[in-house]
């Protein structure tokens, strides 16, 4: 079994780190009550630290299968005027968006 | 067949100071010039309406799920044989980031699994230059920044056309193994080259189907340490890889040399002012939060698959000089432009059928620049022997070389059509006599001691040949007959 951990699994810093990354505005509060949900949820994950994984292959798709493509056919694509009305806000067709920050 | 060649001019990049060594790896992305898209059966298609090419998965509607497209897997595959990678059993990935081009926030690439990966290519001038590995993976939507100077950081809004997200990517990743802004420019023409021979991508660095981010730093020659780097994107053209690689050195020596130091950043070439600006800070590998992604399978080629690739790979650009060198005795790197331009198989045809290979090669550089149009490569040998032999001097050859290109005629009807008869040397003889009874003064001068007066006044007489026989006497003979008297 595993030792109890001392440490927080997640810390708070983290929390703060992953949600500017993700552009999540959490309040102060909500940091704090994150930080303790996904600690759980990592603490739970790190129990498989425990199991005897030696030459044990990585699972990359639940159903073992490889290779399915597809042929290089053109489909059609969606009318323009139905996708643009998802938007909150069109420019000359196309999606208007806040300036990026960070980026440039 | 002729392409665009983008060697940029022909110029060498200002080297930085000796004490300094320039380390460089580039990452180059290709799009694949399939009929679709790498998730989603929407064109992939260059120019179209902006937002007509999409559908729920490349513009990543909940709900929608991908689909490998297997033309894609097998281009990126072959242009990682023909790079000398090994292709391995491969797993996409799905790479977050939260940014306004990328619906689904998060681009599906590969990570610790590429499909390709330890390759190298070989410049023309014999550098090898190690590749790291090349990657599947999709292309991003286009952003147009408005409002402010058109950058980022003072635009009002973005506005984004999706049709390029989605479309099939390979990022070609190289080793730190470039020492020289000119290595680079070679690097990128001759990777470009072998796309075009594949046939896998337009190569268009114009049309952002080819795109360029250098890795630059420097370190004190001698050292083997690696240096902060700084990530330099929007390089449009093979010459601008060599300013901004050199400009980028520069201002980090500058740093150095002043004791400061660059800072490891993402940084954007100004091709009018001529200089790199900053972008945003680099994001850590660990930021982007890699996972395998979930939604597609692993590839896994065959040992079959992979033989059917290499044999079917085309004679690549660096065969193709070394065979063109070989057939017309020059060296590879002279071979370089007809390579480019898709004419070594012109040439040797032409070298086969009977031309002298120098002259095959040198009418093909210079005369013929602007496609060979009309002209076989039998008929352009018949023309050569023509002028090896004598009966058509060099002036002549092109112009009659300029009107088979146009009509597809032989040698023979065109030059005698024009009334291009071999000047007989005892006619030149004739000429000759005539000419230094009239000037015995210049032809003392061209018989003297003086070798620049000698020079000279030989030029003087083969002008007035030339004048006399409106360009149809053969400069080397006149220089012979010349000589022989003297």
């Amino acid at each position: 079994m595993a030792e109890p951990d001392s440490q927080p699994a997640l810390s708070r810093d983290e929390v703060a780190h992953v949600a500017k990354l993700a552009l999540l505005d959490l309040t102060e509060e909500e940091i704090d009550l994150f930080t303790v949900q996904l600690g759980s949820v990592i603490e739970t994950a790190h129990d498989m630290n425990n199991l005897d994984l030696e030459g044990v292959q990585p699972t990359h798709h639940p159903l073992g299968l490889t290779n399915v493509v597809r042929e290089d056919v053109v489909r059609p694509s969606i009318d323009r005027a139905e996708v643009l009305s998802q938007a909150p806000d069109v420019e000359d067709d196309r999606f208007k968006v806040p300036p990026a920050l960070g980026e440039d | 067949m002729y392409t665009t060649v983008d060697r940029g001019p022909d110029v060498h990049e200002p080297s930085i100071p000796d004490e300094w060594e320039l380390v460089v790896g580039l990452e180059v992305h290709v799009e694949l010039s399939t009929n679709t898209k790498l998730f989603c059966g929407c064109a992939n298609a260059f120019g179209a309406e902006p937002n007509t090419n999409v559908c729920p998965t490349c513009l990543g509607l909940p709900g929608s799920l991908p689909v490998m497209n297997g033309a894609a897997i097998e281009s990126a595959m072959r242009l990682g044989r023909a790079l000398n990678c090994t292709v391995s059993p491969s797993i996409m990935a799905r790479k977050n980031y939260t940014y306004p081009d990328m619906p689904k926030d998060f681009q599906t690439s590969q990570y610790d699994q590429p499909t390709n990966h330890d390759g190298w290519l070989d410049t023309p001038e014999g550098v090898r230059i190690n590749i790291e590995r090349a990657h599947i993976e999709e292309d991003t939507g286009k952003s147009t920044h408005v409002g402010g100077d058109g950058r980022i950081s003072s635009a009002q809004y973005s506005l984004i056309d999706y049709n390029r997200a989605g479309v099939p990517l390979l990022e070609i990743v190289s080793c730190p193994d470039i020492r020289t802004a000119d290595e680079a420019k070679a690097y990128v023409s001759e990777l470009r080259g072998i796309v075009l021979a594949l046939g896998v991508s337009d190569a268009k660095m114009e049309e952002g189907s080819m795109r360029v981010d250098a890795n630059v730093s420097v370190r004190p020659r001698g050292s083997d340490e690696l240096r902060t780097r700084c990530e330099i994107k929007n390089i449009n053209s093979i010459s601008s890889v060599g300013r901004a690689i050199a400009h980028e050195a520069n201002r980090h020596i500058d740093l150095y040399e002043t004791g400061e130091r660059p800072i490891q950043e993402t940084r954007h070439w100004d091709e009018e002012a001529g200089r790199t600006r900053p972008g945003r800070s680099k994001e850590n590998d660990e930021d982007y939060r890699y996972f395998p992604e979930p939604d597609l399978t692993p590839l896994v080629p065959t040992a079959a698959e992979l033989e059917a690739i290499d044999a079917s790979l085309p004679e690549l650009p660096g065969a193709q000089r070394a065979a063109l060198a070989e057939a017309a005795g020059i060296e590879p790197t002279e071979a370089s432009l007809i390579v480019e331009r898709g004419d070594a198989g012109f040439a040797l045809d032409a070298i086969a059928a009977g031309g002298d290979g120098a002259r095959v090669v040198v009418h093909l550089n210079n005369n013929l620049a602007g496609g060979v149009g009309k002209l076989t490569a039998e008929l352009f040998a018949g023309l050569v022997n023509m002028e090896t032999a004598g009966e058509l001097s060099s002036t002549q050859t092109k112009e009659v070389l300029a009107e088979m290109v146009e009509t597809g005629g032989t040698a023979a009807d065109i030059a005698a059509a024009k009334g291009f008869e071999a000047m007989g040397t005892g006619e030149l003889d004739g000429m000759l006599d005539e000419l230094i009874a009239n000037h015995p003064d210049e032809w003392a001068r061209f018989a003297g001691d003086d070798e620049g007066e000698s020079k000279k006044m030989a030029g003087f007489f083969t002008g007035q040949i030339m004048k006399a026989t409106k360009g149809q006497a053969d400069g080397k003979v006149v220089a012979q007959l010349l000589n022989s008297r003297k």
